[in-house]
């Protein structure tokens, strides 16, 4: 247990808390008091108003965590998010406005969530149908159908969707009544409940469930899955739709909850955002929640908090990247000192060894011990081709 | 040529991984316009030594002289500077580009690429081929044997004083390796000295000027130019034979029948179009596999025709060096690849379309040669490793949610069974021992009702209690009336465990034979090294 703790002080606590200082030093060397900003960003971001703000923006976040928390663990790398958040906004958005005059409120919700849910599942299905069955590289494919996505989208809003009535490329704005119901007392839509329960359910299907299991397995050691007789195919195409549907659902939280409008060239970038603190979690949803928090607090009250102290907004990327730079930092050196494990592998059901690699290209030879991690490789070039 | 001093010396190399000795001192000379063969089993220590010729690997102990300088070869590009060349059995050349495009792959001098000296090489090259390649074609669409000849021609570019030739006819058909052999012919009267490992004998005393044999990373034999003719080739071949496989204990063969000629061997063809699938009975074998065909993939030996009969009870030894169709063959009867042709029996119903999963429910099971790639997930506890085939089913699971108390039990009861050493049952099972790795698999496979079980090189790399236990195992499972499958490259292993034998090469079966008598050995040794006699 205090091995654990210590790996979550080293991998987790430590990049953000040397971010943080150097990111304060950026402040600095920009002319403003580093500690009177922080102490703004928290009392902007959590006090009051700034509460409510910072929850109403967890809610996509949580849902994009999410999203790339499923797909990584089974080591797929989508790198899709912008344009399944963007496409679903921009459709979502765009239709609302008819739907919701066509159809009674509950049934139009309805229809508006399947239509983002069904434009994330597609966009997912073409990379995970090219990874399943032709082993292309979804890193490829999935940014690749993101800018695709992400252009069709803009063309919507300025063609199709475009309110007519502004000259700005914008959809119709919708009707504050229309919009998601505010949790009871709170001004907090329901989408961040929403969110916050499917994100501890995820936690407890991939952690604790036989689905789970067997995705963790796909991640770890495909051919091992493939030898276990897991259907390696049918899981990696129905983890990357479910990825897909779970940000394209974050932009039918948002649109309906937050902004009730899309405008074109616009993009949150919450995936690019989110993307450090998910490995900081470690790829646990439950994990991700505080860190999704943690950047919430840090965006909201950031915001003025940097026009008070008279910087740039982008002091708050700065942050992000840091925290990035840190983690990469140290998961190098934490591989050379054995420091607590690595971001990407999980010990599921016990403990493990922080040895540096995975040892998996070792086909037709596992010699005498498989404890020197780093040997084996070399072991098995010289050894496995022997003829 | 210079007859005063090799070109290359290799003295008292050494090399261990832990703690396997792959090499243990050894030293060879090759000298300028000779050809000196490179003889022995699977796992003598062969591909080691070329990968520190290569500068692949690094030598513990014992130097390379190469011209009379010794300074060590810390890279494959110090290697080819130095005058090394090696062209590898899996060749190095690359299928989407063209035959000049790879021909220019070796170009060391100029920053252009040089069309013209390129095109010349590939003239001079198809000088000597049969049916020469364009220098447009795609390497993809060239045999295997002018791949091979486009590689030596490739590396001989780089005009080494030492070439290394790794099994370079392993994969090739009887014209290709005529059509090599010459090439290797015309490269050493060029006045390069040619180093050709090959576990086949008949090219060893067609080509070689001399003979040195590996055993367990030691050299075992050399033999000289002038002996081997004095010996004769047949006599030759037993020595060679001997020196390879035999004589290492008290049960093997003694001296006077060495210069025996292995017998013909007269009874089941296993392949091809001598055995009709009608003409086997299906109500006493368990296991049947008819004209198993792969259709030809890219870097493996595909299968052809193989067709082979397990019983229940007994214990079929395949017999062959690496890579000649044994992985494809595990993992089509396992059911994790599909063959293209042909059929896999189990008591005569067809399970050729069964998935991996319903064919362990009837009993199917597989213990694979590749452990730690696909046999195990490392970051996963053993616990659940020994669970890995069975994930989400009664009673460690109940309604998808994983049940620790069954898990943890069903993993302590077989840690106990079959000794499985570690922490805990929680610990992680890539931190095991090779030995405690593979009695993890062997717990998994075992459980239940096997009724087929294929071991793939089971004893590999493990300490010889391990192996004594995989044995036992594999006996008590013939005992209880299971069809055994054991894949193994080591004679010893086979000739103690099988109850008959089969030899596989280049994807076919070769022979079937007997494991009786004292001969089997050599006569096993013989089919392996020297494919269809």
């Amino acid at each position: 247990m205090s091995s654990r703790i210590a790996d979550v002080l080293i991998r987790t606590i430590a990049p953000l808390v040397l971010a943080l200082a150097a990111g304060g030093l950026v402040i600095a060397g920009l002319g403003a008091d580093p500690l009177a900003f922080y102490a703004d960003v928290v009392t902007l971001g959590t006090r009051g108003n700034g509460l409510q703000q910072s929850l109403t923006a967890m809610a996509p976040l949580l849902l994009v965590a999410l999203g790339l928390i499923v797909a990584f663990r089974a080591q797929l790398w989508n790198l899709g998010y912008g344009g399944s958040y963007l496409l679903a906004a921009a459709v979502v958005a765009g239709i609302a406005p008819d739907v919701f005059a066509a159809l009674p409120y509950p049934l139009a919700l309805l229809v508006l969530l399947l239509a983002a849910l069904a434009i994330g599942a597609l966009l997912g299905l073409v990379p995970a149908l090219l990874k399943a069955y032709r082993g292309t590289n979804e890193v490829i494919t999935s940014l690749m159908m993101s800018f695709i996505a992400m252009s069709l989208a803009n063309l919507l809003i300025r063609g199709l969707f475009k309110d007519p009535s502004i000259s700005v490329p914008q959809t119709r704005v919708l009707d504050l009544g229309l919009m998601l119901p505010y949790v009871p007392g709170t001004r907090v839509h329901v989408g961040f409940v929403l969110a916050l329960l499917l994100v501890i359910v995820a936690h407890f299907v991939l952690t604790k469930s036989s689905l789970g299991l067997k995705i963790d397995v796909v991640g770890a050691n495909p051919a091992a899955a493939r030898h276990a007789g897991i259907d390696v195919r049918r899981l990696t195409v129905g983890v990357f739709v479910a990825s897909s549907a779970l940000i394209a659902l974050a932009a039918f939280v948002d649109m309906l909850g937050l902004w009730g409008y899309s405008r074109a060239e616009w993009n949150p970038g919450y995936g690019d955002k989110i993307l450090p603190f998910v490995f900081l979690a470690r790829l646990s949803p439950l994990g991700s929640i505080p860190l999704v928090a943690l950047y919430s607090v840090l965006a909201t009250g950031g915001t003025i908090a940097a026009q008070r102290a008279g910087v740039s907004v982008d002091v708050l990327s700065v942050i992000v990247a840091l925290v990035l730079f840190f983690m990469v930092a140290i998961e190098v050196l934490g591989s050379r000192l054995k420091l607590g494990r690595s971001y990407l592998r999980r010990g599921l059901f016990g403990r493990e060894r922080g040895s540096a690699g995975e040892p998996s290209a070792s086909r037709g030879a596992s010699q005498g011990d498989a404890q020197g991690g780093s040997l084996n490789g070399a072991k098995d070039s010289a050894e496995g081709g022997t003829a | 040529m210079n007859g005063t001093s090799p070109a290359l010396r290799v003295r008292n190399l050494t090399k261990r991984f832990g703690e396997v000795i792959a090499n243990d001192a050894v030293s060879i000379d090759a000298w300028a316009g000779e050809v000196h063969c490179l003889l022995g089993e699977n796992g003598a220590g062969k591909s080691t030594l070329i990968a520190m010729l290569a500068g692949l690997q690094q030598p513990d102990a014992g130097f390379i002289e190469l011209g009379g300088a010794t300074h060590p070869i810390t890279s494959p590009a110090e290697a080819i500077e130095r005058g090394i060349g090696v062209v590898y059995q899996h060749s190095a050349l690359i299928p989407s580009m063209t035959v000049l495009e790879n021909l220019m792959l070796s170009q060391r001098e100029g920053f252009w690429v040089n069309r013209t000296t390129a095109l010349a090489h590939l003239a001079a090259l198809n000088a000597t081929l049969d049916s020469p390649v364009g220098p447009d074609d795609r390497l993809s669409s060239l045999s295997l044997g002018q791949r091979q000849q486009l590689d030596i021609a490739r590396v001989m570019w780089q005009r080494p004083r030492v070439l290394v030739l790794d099994e370079p006819t392993s994969m090739l058909g009887g014209q290709g390796i005529e059509e090599l052999l010459a090439s290797v012919r015309e490269v050493v009267s060029q006045g390069v000295a040619v180093i050709l490992v090959t576990h086949k004998l008949d090219e060893a005393l067609a080509l070689g000027d001399r003979v040195t044999v590996l055993r367990a990373g030691r050299v075992a034999r050399r033999f000289e130019g002038s002996e081997l003719s004095a010996l004769g080739e047949d006599r030759a071949r037993g020595e060679i034979v001997a020196a390879m496989f035999g004589g290492a204990e008290p049960s093997a063969l003694g001296l006077d029948r060495l210069d025996r000629r292995p017998r013909p061997l007269s009874p089941s063809k296993g392949a091809g179009e001598g055995t009709r699938p009608s003409s086997l009975s299906r109500c006493t074998a368990t296991l049947v596999l008819e004209g198993v065909t792969t259709s030809p993939g890219s870097a493996l030996v595909p299968l052809d025709g193989v067709t082979l009969q397990i019983s229940a009870g007994e214990i079929l030894g395949l017999a062959g060096v690496d890579g000649q169709g044994q992985r494809q063959l595990a993992e089509i009867i396992a059911g994790q690849c599909a063959p293209s042709a042909g059929r896999v029996l189990l008591d005569g119903d067809d399970i050729t379309k069964m998935t991996v999963r319903e064919r362990q429910l009837l009993g199917v099971r597989y213990v694979t040669d590749d452990r730690l790639g696909e046999g195990i997930v490392g970051s996963l506890s053993v616990a659940l490793n020994l669970l890995l085939k069975r994930i989400g089913e009664r009673p460690f699971w109940r309604f998808g949610c994983m049940r620790r108390d069954e898990v943890r039990e069903h993993a302590n009861h077989l840690s106990a069974q079959y000794g499985i050493r570690a922490s805990s049952s929680d610990a992680a099972a890539g931190t095991l021992s090779g030995g405690n790795i593979q009695k993890i698999l062997l717990a998994r496979e075992l459980e239940g009702d096997p009724k087929v079980v294929v071991f793939h090189k089971p004893s590999y790399g493990l300490d010889s209690r391990t192996v004594q236990f995989v044995h036992d195992e594999m006996r008590r499972l013939a005992e209880h009336g299971a069809a055994v499958l054991l894949m193994s490259t080591e004679l010893d292993e086979l000739t103690s465990l099988s109850h008959r034998i089969a030899v596989l090469s280049r994807g076919s079966i070769v022979g079937v034979v007997e494991n009786e008598g004292e001969a089997v050995r050599e006569h096993i040794g013989t089919l392996v090294a020297g494919g269809a006699l």
